[in-house]
């Protein structure tokens, strides 16, 4: 196995999730498209370590689980708090602030 | 297997820091074991304690150059003003927050953000004293996250610092005690936006990794200097660069900011506009200037670029505004253009374009958080009246805050005399010095049709006729005029003598890696 089929793996995931950011309208699956995006950085940093001999790239990628997590606590909450209103959580219903 | 051997840590160069992570920690403990009654106070006090003590470190260890912290962290001068800015600007954004004369609802932040928006329990609570205190440690996290992203020495620790000043912000942008649905909507995209670009943050600082098997900034140029650019590094650095033009609020990458300054709570948004700014442009200079110093022209374009595109956007869109929270949002946009003017005097490293940037920093964070505390005076039955038609008159109902206004946006658009013009001045100067005049005809263009929406709030604020209905302007308590007083007084003195405050910035303009 060569370093770039993991490298292209990662790149594909990415793009996924930057599509997948764009297109889908539900906040939840938005936010889990960006954690995908995140894995692929993982990936890729581990893949790195792996090919220049240094270990950093790993310990860079154990930093972005604690991130991501921390990210997930305040990310749920702003969303939760905006469905608790709104009964939807769809970006397209979110259209007060505009022009 | 060797022992691991304990990082170098200087604790003065880092004790700015300790002050504001200190004061935030307590914070969290404050708001867990006091009584509701006494938080409040307590938790400005500490707040303010935080950032005062830190703004008093960096005075006292001024003239650091250190690379410090296992080489994650270099406190440096540039690194120093930044920092001394930041807790100076994030100090007077505390005081705002802790207003609670103007609002018969007592205070600018929501009674309790977990009851849903327009509920009965909602209502009941909209007049109570009782407040989310929550903001002052989420304050002070923010302001450390924006000091460490200033002086991060290491792409990983400036994603650290990215995180953590942004988690706190997506926070508090949503916890307006008024207009909620907006508050919230704010926060909601702004932290899906804010995620979104710090995902490609962090996908440049994998590619930079592997292209140089290194964070370390000093590493990535001898690197970049020794075995030259690839397409990999020049990709990654690419992406960096989105990244942290998003924070700084650059269009293309803008979208979000006139949603999220209208919705958040106007004293979180004078805090975004000012600090974030500041940090955002100091983590900018030392990723462009430290790493990618001696190849320039691998960022060079597509600053260039980036910055005419978002003074075009800023003046041209800020036209056509009709409230003013987001006119100001539109104005910060220019003016990130204006600031990347700077950037590119950089040089080589031989410009005065690192001086010039740390003084309009300063300059623009101080009037820029004036005007967004006038914002918080002029106010209707139901909160800030923030529309446009609504200030019309303004001077008849209150000269002195319409005059404030006047002289705070005189000072955005440049007029001489007051800080914005010196800050322009310098960063056109050092943009022409490097030869970059074009840039610098493109930002006197935009300048001049940035003008024309500051003047002509100017206009509608002395020579329209008041509406019958229209707001009343409210008597700032203690903390707001405290604000208005400073950003003011900063703002006509680094304007008429900006002498010692340019070579303070001129003698402060380096950077270690």
């Amino acid at each position: 196995m060569t370093i770039a089929n993991y490298l292209v793996l990662a790149a594909v995931l990415f793009t996924i999730g930057a599509v997948g950011v764009l297109v889908r309208r539900n906040a939840i699956v938005v936010f889990m498209c960006i954690e995908l995006m995140l894995n692929s950085v993982n990936l890729t940093l581990v893949t790195f370590a792996r090919s220049t001999g240094t270990l950093d790239g790993q310990v860079i990628a154990f930093f972005v689980m604690v991130v991501a997590a921390a990210e997930v606590v305040v990310g749920l909450a702003i969303i939760m708090s905006i469905y608790r209103t709104r009964r939807s959580a769809s970006v397209d219903d979110a259209n007060l602030l505009k022009y | 297997m060797g022992a691991i051997q304990a990082p170098s840590l200087s604790l003065a160069a880092l004790s700015p820091l300790l002050f504001v992570f200190g004061a935030a920690a307590i914070g969290v403990l404050v708001e867990a074991f006091a009584p509701r009654h006494v938080r409040h106070p307590v938790q400005v006090a500490l707040a303010l304690a935080g950032m005062v003590g830190g703004f008093a470190a960096t005075l006292l260890i001024a003239g650091t150059e250190t690379v410090t912290a296992g080489g994650a962290l270099a406190i440096d001068g540039a690194g120093l003003f930044l920092q001394a800015t930041i807790t100076g600007l994030g100090a007077l954004s505390i005081l705002l927050f802790a207003e609670r004369g103007l609002d018969p609802a007592r205070s600018s932040f929501v009674a309790a953000a977990a009851v849903p928006a327009g509920s009965p329990r909602d209502r009941e609570l909209l007049t109570s004293e009782r407040v989310q205190t929550e903001v002052y440690p989420l304050a002070s996290f923010a302001v450390g996250g924006m000091m460490l992203f200033a002086t991060a020495n290491d792409l990983l620790v400036m994603f650290i610092a990215l995180e953590v000043l942004s988690l706190p912000l997506y926070l508090m942008s949503g916890l307006a005690r008024r207009r909620r649905l907006l508050s919230q909507e704010a926060a909601v995209k702004y932290f899906l936006l804010g995620a979104f670009a710090s995902a490609f943050f962090l996908y440049g600082l994998a590619l930079v990794y592997g292209a140089t098997g290194t964070i370390r900034l000093s590493e990535i140029r001898a690197a970049v200097t020794e075995d030259g650019t690839g397409t990999l590094l020049v990709l990654g650095l690419g992406l960096l660069v989105v990244g942290l033009m998003f924070k700084a609020s650059v269009a293309p990458f803008h979208t979000w900011t006139p949603d999220v300054y209208q919705g958040a709570p106007t004293p979180v948004t004078a805090f975004m506009a000012s600090c974030t700014k500041v940090a955002a442009f100091g983590a900018i200079l030392r990723l462009l200037y430290v790493a990618f110093g001696t190849a320039d022209w691998t960022w060079r374009p597509l600053v260039y670029g980036i910055a005419i595109v978002s003074m075009v956007v800023g003046a041209v869109l800020g036209l056509t505004q009709t409230d003013v929270k987001r006119m100001l949002a539109y104005s910060s946009i220019a003016h990130a253009g204006f600031l990347l003017t700077g950037v590119i005097g950089l040089g080589g490293g031989t410009g005065s374009g690192l001086a010039a940037t740390l003084f309009y920093l300063l300059a623009y964070g101080l009037t820029t958080l004036g005007a967004f505390a006038v914002v918080t005076l002029v106010r209707d039955g139901d909160g800030e009246a923030t529309h446009l038609s609504q200030w019309a008159g303004l001077a008849r109902r209150s000269p002195l805050t319409a005059a404030i206004m006047a002289f705070l946006l005189l000072a955005l658009a440049g007029i001489p005399l007051t800080s914005g013009f010196t800050g322009k001045f310098a960063v056109f100067r050092a943009a022409i010095e490097v030869g970059a005049w074009p840039l610098a005809v493109v930002a006197l263009v935009t300048s001049a049709i940035a003008a024309f929406f500051y003047l002509r709030l100017l206009v509608l604020m002395y020579f329209s006729e008041p509406a019958v209905d229209g707001p009343t302007v409210g008597v700032p308590g203690l903390p707001t005029t405290v604000v208005l007083a400073v950003t003011v007084a900063a703002t006509l003195v680094l304007g008429v003598v900006p002498g010692s405050v340019l070579d303070l910035a001129e003698s402060a303009a380096t950077l270690v890696g």
